[in-house]
């Protein structure tokens, strides 16, 4: 595989709120290579999004980056100024959102809001421009693009205004692109097309791709490597098929449990015992020990990075072990 | 299980909206603007039978007229054609006493438990105030019953003196269940009930939901957009695209032989755990408006079989096996 293009490591963003810190994202390592798309699993509150908001240098106080390193392509993010930040964002690394309709802009045209985000970062002549917008329309399948630039934004639907989203996202043909759930809102046959739309222009591009969901079932069939968080942290690390045919940390186990289809029909579904500790009161060492059937007194200091396995890393002192493994491997 | 009487019956139901036109439109028409009254036919002639004790999952997309069916059977809206039978009895006819009955029988419980519950209220409040205003169990009781409740659907009985903000959503969908279940219903319309949740704790509710089927002897239309979790817990399984029912059939057999086309895609494009790799080779086209819905056959415009009858000519519901509807004109021609 290629140099990563991305490489987070030791990231630390923590929210200095009144009523204490609250680490979101609390010593979090990762890395991308150009054409991968590398899923980030976790629930509401796991610090998903605020990993994504991180890389874009788009954290408002009180939250700030505490520690760690986000190098991108042999530059370190972590301590750019805005200029120098805001010449990269929307060109070389791009984010999508989950609601197209809140980063679109209600009163301005499609066109004008397109043509805004190209000249932004090159000089162009309007007629350029135009073209170019047209073009990444048609990239991403909207039919006649020449008069959907004309539209506004709640002239489209769900669908295609996520489509024009990922237009703008493309536009400088950016090297990264952060995707924060960007088809959690659709439905299931048109976030279908997205996730092909994506999956081609990722494949043709060589884009490397942060894919942020909560949606195992979605990184399943799109991304090649999986990282799970849990409480600000990453717990498990590993190509898709292996972490999901063969979890190592009992968080995950219980995830991929809790989906049901990959329960038997009518019979309860292996569920997690508990609810998702607040961020403020993290339970000492392990944060996932409270709802772990495996936990014992080992876990009260926090776990470091192992490998268990080959290319595995997780945050567990007791793995999985294979017969503990919910639901069967791949079935027909 | 199969002949017993059914608790919910639909007999050709329908649900219109229509945005009537005001007086600014009306004075334009004078004028020749030719506005028009809209009417969205969100439920389109839809019959539908629920046995005792069946749990009937009921899928579409957005837009579909899932939510306001289960509306009209949970009787927020009136049906604008059509009628709807609760035990044998056709709730329009119906006197006040036994329409207060019917009320109570029917539950429903919404997708977003923090804009259906009222944060000014206590827990206890909230699931109390129509077992008082019916005075189903006597004052002395009421709080032992309260407690009882509170504990059956994994809340803690101290909890009750809390306010909705309190508690986490899994929590406050506990809440909306034993609010619900509080004036002893036998059937619930489960609205959305768990998309809200995160995965982990979403496992946890369809748990209880399974669970309270066996304590209380319920009855569920369960309507979601999500067919893994249609899937886990139905027996029977109804789609609907655009207003109208598609197909309609035991779990196992749709899942194993989906026979509608609209169905099939929907299957094929439901993303699973265990599609490692794999291709996504959508259905084209988006959903159309249901304020101008494609004239014979609503999916005809999407679909790969779509023919000439198809754009002319609406397929009927038709059985094609014990148990099992669909409305395709593809099952003529075999």
């Amino acid at each position: 595989m290629a140099d990563p293009i991305l490489k987070v490591s030791n990231l630390r963003t923590y929210f200095h709120t009144k009523a204490g810190v609250v680490k979101s994202v609390d010593d979090v390592s990762f890395e991308v290579a150009p054409g991968e798309i590398l899923g980030v699993v976790g629930e509401s509150g796991s610090g998903k999004s605020v990993t994504g908001f991180s890389i874009m240098g788009l954290v408002d106080p009180p939250g700030r980056i505490d520690g760690g390193s986000i190098v991108f392509d042999g530059r370190d993010l972590v301590g750019l100024d805005d200029g120098q930040m805001r010449r990269l964002r929307g060109k070389r690394i791009a984010m999508i959102f989950q609601d197209p309709m809140m980063t679109l802009n209600p009163v301005l045209r499609i066109d004008t809001q397109m043509i805004e985000a190209l000249t932004a970062h090159i000089s162009i002549s309007n007629e350029d421009a135009r073209q170019r917008c047209r073009d990444a329309l048609g990239m991403v399948g909207i039919p006649s693009p020449d008069e959907r630039l004309k539209s506004y934004p709640h002239q489209f639907s769900g669908g295609m205004r996520q489509r024009v989203a990922i237009a703008i996202a493309l536009l400088h043909n950016p090297e990264l692109i952060i995707a924060d759930e960007p088809t959690t809102a659709l439905d299931v046959t048109i976030q279908a097309q997205i996730l092909y739309e994506i999956q081609r222009l990722v494949s043709e591009h060589n884009t490397a791709m942060l894919w942020i969901t909560h949606d195992l079932s979605v990184i399943a069939g799109l991304a090649q490597r999986v990282a799970v968080m849990y409480a600000g942290k990453v717990v498990e690390t590993g190509t898709v098929a292996e972490v999901i045919n063969r979890p190592l940390h009992p968080y995950t186990n219980g995830l991929i449990g809790s989906v049901p289809s990959r329960n038997r029909r009518g019979e309860p579904l292996a569920q997690i015992p508990g609810m998702t500790p607040s961020p403020l009161n993290l339970p000492q060492g392990c944060a996932f020990r409270t709802r772990c059937p495996k936990a014992d007194e080992a876990c009260i200091v926090q776990p470091e990075i192992s490998a268990p396995l080959p290319n595995r890393f997780i945050r567990c002192f007791h793995p999985v072990e294979a017969q503990e493994v919910i639901g069967e491997a791949v079935s027909a | 299980m199969s002949d017993a009487a059914p608790i919910v019956e639909l007999r050709d139901v329908s649900k219109r909206f229509t945005r009537t036109l005001d007086v600014a439109a009306k004075l334009a028409n004078v004028v020749g603007a030719g506005m028009r009254e809209e009417t969205v036919h969100a439920v389109d002639g839809v019959s539908l039978a629920i046995r005792e004790g069946e749990v009937v999952g009921l899928v579409g997309e957005s837009g579909c007229g899932k939510s306001t069916l289960g509306r009209v059977v949970a009787g927020i809206h009136d049906a604008s054609d059509g009628a709807l039978f609760y035990r044998g009895r056709n709730v329009a006819g119906q006197t006040t006493a036994q329409a207060r009955e019917t009320a109570l029988k029917i539950q429903m419980i919404f997708q977003d438990p923090m804009s259906s519950l009222n944060p000014r209220l206590r827990v206890a409040e909230i699931i109390g105030e129509a077992v008082k205003v019916h005075k189903l169990v006597p004052r002395s009781e009421f709080n032992a019953y309260l407690d009882d409740l509170l504990t059956r659907v994994g809340l803690d009985a101290a909890y009750k003196r809390r306010y909705p903000h309190q508690f986490s959503g899994g929590q406050r969908q506990r809440i909306g269940i034993a609010r619900a279940l509080a004036v002893k219903p036998d059937f619930l319309v489960c609205d959305e009930a768990v998309a809200a949740l995160d995965v982990s704790i979403q496992a946890q509710v369809l748990n209880l939901f399974m669970r309270l089927r066996g304590d209380f002897g319920l009855t569920y239309l369960f309507i979601s957009h999500d067919l893994g979790v249609v899937e886990h817990l139905s027996d029977r399984v109804v789609i609907m695209y655009l207003g109208r029912v598609v197909e309609e059939a035991p779990t196992d057999e749709l899942f194993d032989a989906p026979n509608h086309p609209y169905t099939q895609a929907l299957l094929a494009e439901v993303p699973r755990l265990d599609t490692a790799g794999r291709k996504f080779t959508p259905i084209k086209g988006e959903i159309p408006s249901p304020l101008d819905p494609p004239s014979g056959c609503h999916f005809h415009p999407r679909c790969p079989h779509a023919m000439d009858r198809c754009r002319s000519e609406r397929p009927a519901l038709k059985e094609i096996a014990p148990g099992r509807l669909s409305a395709c004109h593809l099952n003529d021609q075999a």
